[in-house]
C-alpha cells in the first residue's frame, strides 16, 4: 500500500448523506468518521473525534477554513448565498474553540463586483477571527485581481504572501491567473521563484501549511481541477516533515496523503458541484432534493493536536 | 502550416457540405453550455460578426489562445452575449480564460471571388 492513499467518494452526487464528517492526519493514516454508511476506521476515529471535540483547547493551536461563497451567485440549488455563508460563519462561531484564525481558499465572490465583496467582507468580519485569503478565479475578473489584492491580500500585492503563527509557516498561494489554454490552475515562474525563497532555510521540522484556490494536486484533468506547475511547488515542500495543503474550487472534500504531505479540499458555503465524471459539467448541482442544500455546504477545522506530526482536518456541514 | 490546414479544411467542407459550409451568413452564433462551446468549431467567411451566448449559471470568458490576443471577452455572466467581427481569414483558437480545459475554434476563410456578402 505504501504511503499514498487516496480516499475517493465512495458516493456519488446526490447521495451525500452525511457526507462531511471526516478528518485526515497527514503521516500517520487518513480517518474518517462518517454519519451515513460510509466505510470508516471506527476505533482510531471515534478516539481521534473525542480528541478533537472534547478538548479542542488542548490542540495548542487550530484555525478554521470557509471557501467559495460566491456572493453573488443567486441560481439553483441556492438563491441566498450571503445567507448560507451567514450559517457558515455562525457554525465557525460555535466550532472555532481557540482558533488563532481563519483562511478562505477563494471565491469569495461570483463576479469580482465591489458590492459583493463588502457583502463577503462584512458576513466574514462576524466570525470574530483575523482572515487570510487567496483569490479564486471569479475574484480576479476585473483590473486583473487588484480590487481584491487591495482589500482581501494586504501583504502580497499579488495574491501570494506567507506568514508565521505559533509555529506554524503559512503560505497563501494564487494559482487563478495567466491559465493557459487547455491548461489547469497556474502558480508561474515568478511566485515558484518567491515560494522557493520564502522556504529556504527554513527547519524541516516546521509545520507547513499551504494554502490556494484551485488543488495542487490533479483531481480532474478533464475538468480542469489541478494546477500545471503544482508539482514543482509541492517539490519544493518535500523535505518538510508537516505539509497540509488546503484547497477549495471543487465544492466538494477530497483528500489525499502522499509521504508527509496532506491534500485536502473543503466544501463551499454556496453551492455544491458533482463528483468528476458524474455529470456533465462541474457546474453547480441544481437538482438537490428538498431540503438537501445544507448537507452538502460545510466549514472546516484544522488543529494541531499534542504528540501528532501532522494537522486534523474537520469539515461539519451546515445541516443535515 | 496554417494555410495547408486551411485549405484542406475548405476543400473537406465544401466537397462533403456541399456548399452548406462555410457559413455565408454575415452573423453566426456560439452558444456556452454546460461548460463546453458549442459549435466548439466554426467555419465562416472573412467579414462574419460571431456571437457568443453564456447560458451557464458560472461565468466565462472568450478569450483568444494565441497572440496578439485581438479577442478577449469580459466576463460573460449568464445570458451575457459577446460578438466579435472575423476581417481577416485564419485560424483563430479561443478559450475559457476562467476554465481554460473550455476551447473553441473559429476557422475564416476567404469569400470566393467574385461574392457579394
Amino acid at each position: 500500500m505504501g504511503d499514498e492513499r487516496i480516499l475517493p467518494r465512495t458516493d456519488g452526487g446526490l447521495e451525500r448523506r452525511g457526507l462531511l464528517k471526516c478528518m485526515v492526519w497527514a503521516g500517520t493514516g487518513v480517518l474518517w468518521t462518517m454519519s451515513g454508511g460510509v466505510p470508516r476506521s471506527t476505533l482510531l476515529a471515534s478516539a481521534a473525534a473525542s480528541e478533537m471535540t472534547e478538548a479542542p483547547a488542548g490542540a495548542g493551536f487550530s484555525f478554521m477554513q470557509i471557501s467559495d461563497s460566491h456572493i453573488g451567485f443567486a441560481n439553483a440549488p441556492n438563491t441566498d448565498t450571503p445567507g448560507t455563508l451567514r450559517e457558515a460563519i455562525g457554525l465557525v462561531r460555535q466550532q472555532k474553540g481557540d482558533a488563532a484564525l481563519m483562511i478562505h481558499t477563494g471565491d469569495v465572490s461570483q463576479l469580482s463586483k465591489p458590492a459583493q465583496f463588502d457583502t463577503a467582507d462584512q458576513i466574514i468580519r462576524e466570525a470574530g477571527l483575523e482572515t487570510h485569503f487567496v483569490p479564486g478565479e471569479h475574484d480576479v475578473l476585473v483590473d486583473d485581481g487588484q480590487p481584491f489584492f487591495e482589500r482581501f491580500t494586504k501583504g502580497g500585492e499579488r495574491g501570494w504572501y506567507s506568514f508565521d503563527q505559533e509555529g506554524v509557516h503559512f503560505v497563501g498561494l494564487n494559482n487563478v491567473q495567466d491559465l493557459k489554454a487547455g491548461g489547469l490552475g497556474n502558480l508561474g515562474r515568478d511566485q515558484l521563484t518567491w515560494l522557493e525563497r520564502d522556504l529556504a532555510g527554513r527547519a524541516s521540522s516546521q509545520p507547513i501549511v499551504v494554502f490556494a484556490h484551485v488543488p495542487l494536486w490533479t483531481v480532474s484533468q478533464e475538468w480542469g481541477w489541478g494546477t500545471d506547475d503544482g508539482a514543482q511547488a509541492l517539490a519544493l515542500l518535500r523535505r518538510f516533515g508537516s505539509v497540509t495543503v488546503l484547497n477549495g474550487h471543487i465544492h466538494q472534500i477530497m483528500q489525499k496523503v502522499e509521504g508527509t504531505v496532506a491534500f485536502h479540499t473543503a466544501c463551499s458555503t454556496a453551492f455544491p458541484q458533482p463528483a468528476p465524471g458524474t455529470a456533465a459539467s462541474p457546474g453547480p448541482i441544481k437538482d438537490l432534493p428538498a431540503g438537501r442544500l445544507r448537507s452538502t455546504l460545510g466549514v472546516t477545522r484544522i488543529a494541531r493536536v499534542a504528540g501528532k506530526p501532522g494537522l486534523a482536518i474537520i469539515d461539519t456541514p451546515l445541516g443535515a | 502550416m496554417i494555410r495547408c490546414s486551411l485549405l484542406a479544411r475548405t476543400l473537406f467542407t465544401g466537397g462533403l457540405l456541399i456548399g452548406a459550409m462555410p457559413a455565408r451568413a454575415d452573423e453566426t452564433k456560439v452558444t456556452i453550455d454546460n461548460f463546453t462551446f458549442s459549435p466548439p468549431e466554426i467555419t465562416v467567411t472573412a467579414g462574419t460578426r460571431v456571437t457568443w451566448t453564456n447560458r451557464d449559471d458560472i461565468p466565462h470568458t472568450v478569450t483568444q489562445s494565441g497572440t496578439p490576443r485581438l479577442m478577449r471577452s469580459p466576463p460573460l455572466d449568464t445570458g451575457d452575449t459577446f460578438d466579435f467581427t472575423f476581417d481577416k481569414p485564419g485560424e483563430y483558437r479561443y478559450f475559457c480564460s476562467l476554465h481554460p480545459h473550455m476551447q473553441g475554434v473559429v476557422v475564416v476563410v476567404q469569400e470566393a471571388p467574385g461574392k457579394q456578402s
